[in-house]
């Protein structure tokens, strides 16, 4: 017999989303950077342990979230989520506070999520999206928080991610900003990070 | 994933740091979106603190969603450590949240700050948190915050240079000493809350984050680390900060900024650094002003 209970969340929440909070807060304060956090223990597959540290972090009931079809398939997930955080999971992206994706494969284009106003930015999408492996292979990154430029690579990686950046760069100071949740790291590329091919 | 100290260290009639865990969230989602839009200020439900609008209760918020327990924090108000507001605002959250405090510019992970930006270089593994009174530059400028958020959406700022302009037409210079208005990254004019213009050279491309917060305007921004922050100004009236034709008279430090302190109600005064650990540290280190040069002969 499976138990329906949820598995465990932080061990000590009010201690682990501080730290966890403060490693999104330094990623995207500066873009490129690989930040480590252990993340959850025991997340329902298919999410990550950083990408559910980084979910109730910062979900409540308060935003709602968007779950691609692998996530929101899954009943151990949105279980999962509603009993951590009591974040309401709806089917319309473009109305999602965050957007958590385990699947790059079915990201959407991410200017189709919520990008605000030009007088209301901050209402915008940000996106957690989980990956494999985070690395400085990728494209030269230059902007706020960058002494210089760094670059910053993943895998893997959804089909036009960079032309995607590059459009919703363009939307400045409206468009998504990301966090890339990899295997015990977290990286972060906010709307004002600009990305060039190598 | 374990906190490195589970054994609380603050008074535990209170949630660590004050705030529930709700509100935390609902402040650090704020500051994550004021991160990746440099300048722009974001609205929050800012919270009713236990001390009144005007002493800080938006810097403390911020404080609060940022802060753990292996912080180190330093509080200053206009570059003291052990003025009024400082020392209640470093108590508030040795107990609230146990966590040690310092005075030391170096020492700190966060520095909560009125008014000053401490005159020794911050680092890039440093905070630094703002208390902001009137976070929109505009607003004196313009009343209705429909039509400032209109501005700053068509980056419409023709007034802000306007007003510089009044300023030197009526005293020949830029008369504008402290809260000064400044670009953050070619976007957003942005108010450095009331910092003395001396300062706001230090944000440009400082390598800390700079966290402002403001509680009876329910207004968070920021300025991420190595971004650029300009002082407005004309090209034949170019932005320049103060200068004093003396040294402070503690610690003969000519590169800061200096309070004027009465003495006696004779005329006597002191120019001392308003950045009181600089000074101390100075001191300590063998530097003298005239007050402290007469002591020590």
């Amino acid at each position: 017999m499976t138990s329906l209970a949820p598995s465990m969340g932080f061990a000590n929440p009010v201690f682990d989303s501080q730290q966890c909070f403060r490693a999104i807060m330094d990623a995207m304060a500066r873009p490129g950077h690989i930040l480590p956090l252990d993340g959850i223990a025991e997340p329902p597959a298919p999410l990550g342990p950083v990408a559910a540290a980084v979910a109730i972090t910062l979900f409540d009931q308060d935003t709602p979230v968007w779950l691609d079809q692998s996530l929101a398939e899954s009943p151990a997930v949105c279980g999962w989520l509603a009993f951590h955080s009591g974040a309401r999971v709806i089917a319309d992206f473009a109305n999602a506070r965050f957007a958590v994706v385990a699947d790059p494969a079915q990201l959407p284009p991410i200017t189709l999520f919520a990008v605000g106003s030009d007088r209301y930015p901050d209402r915008s999408t940000t996106l957690v999206l989980q990956v494999t492996a985070l690395n400085d292979h990728g494209p030269r990154l230059t902007g706020p928080g960058i002494a210089g430029s760094a670059r910053l690579g993943f895998e893997p990686l959804p089909p036009n991610f960079w032309d995607e950046i590059t459009h919703n760069y363009a939307l400045f100071p409206r468009g998504v900003d990301v966090i890339l949740a990899g295997p015990q790291c977290l990286a972060a590329l906010p709307r004002s990070t600009l990305a060039e091919a190598v | 994933m374990s906190a490195s100290s589970t054994a609380p260290r603050h008074d535990p009639a209170y949630n660590f740091a004050f705030l529930d865990e709700q509100t935390k969230r609902m402040i650090r989602r704020a500051i994550l979106k004021a991160i990746a839009i440099p300048g722009y200020q974001v609205p929050f439900a800012s919270r009713e603190m236990p001390m009144p609008y005007g002493w800080g209760t938006g810097g403390v918020q911020v404080t609060a969603a940022i802060l753990g327990p292996d912080d180190r924090l330093k509080v200053i108000d206009q570059g003291a450590d052990d003025t009024t507001n400082a020392v209640s605002i470093r108590e508030f959250f040795r107990r609230t949240a146990g966590v040690e405090t310092t005075e030391r510019t170096d020492k700190a992970t966060i520095i909560q700050t009125r008014h000053r930006i401490p005159e020794m270089a911050l680092r890039d593994d440093q905070v630094l948190v703002y208390q902001v009174p009137i976070p929109e530059p505009l607003r004196f400028l313009e009343p209705r915050e429909t039509e400032t958020r209109t501005m700053h959406a068509l980056k419409e700022y023709g007034l802000m240079h306007v007003k510089l302009y009044e300023d030197i037409a009526m005293h020949g210079h830029i008369a504008t000493t402290y809260a000064y208005p400044v670009k953050v990254a070619g976007r957003y004019i942005t108010d450095p809350s009331p910092t003395p213009k001396f300062d706001n050279p230090k944000m440009n491309r400082m390598p800390a984050l700079q966290l402002f917060g403001a509680g009876r305007e329910k207004r968070i921004y920021a300025i991420p680390p190595y971004t650029d922050v300009v002082s407005l100004d004309f090209e034949d009236h170019p932005f320049t900060v103060q200068k004093w034709d003396q040294p402070c008279d503690l610690c003969g430090a000519e590169d800061t900024f200096l309070d004027e302190m009465l003495t006696d109600d004779q005329g006597g005064r002191l120019f001392i650094c308003s950045d009181s650990d600089h000074c101390n540290r100075r001191q300590t280190a063998g530097h003298h002003g005239s007050m402290t040069q007469d002591a020590a002969e």
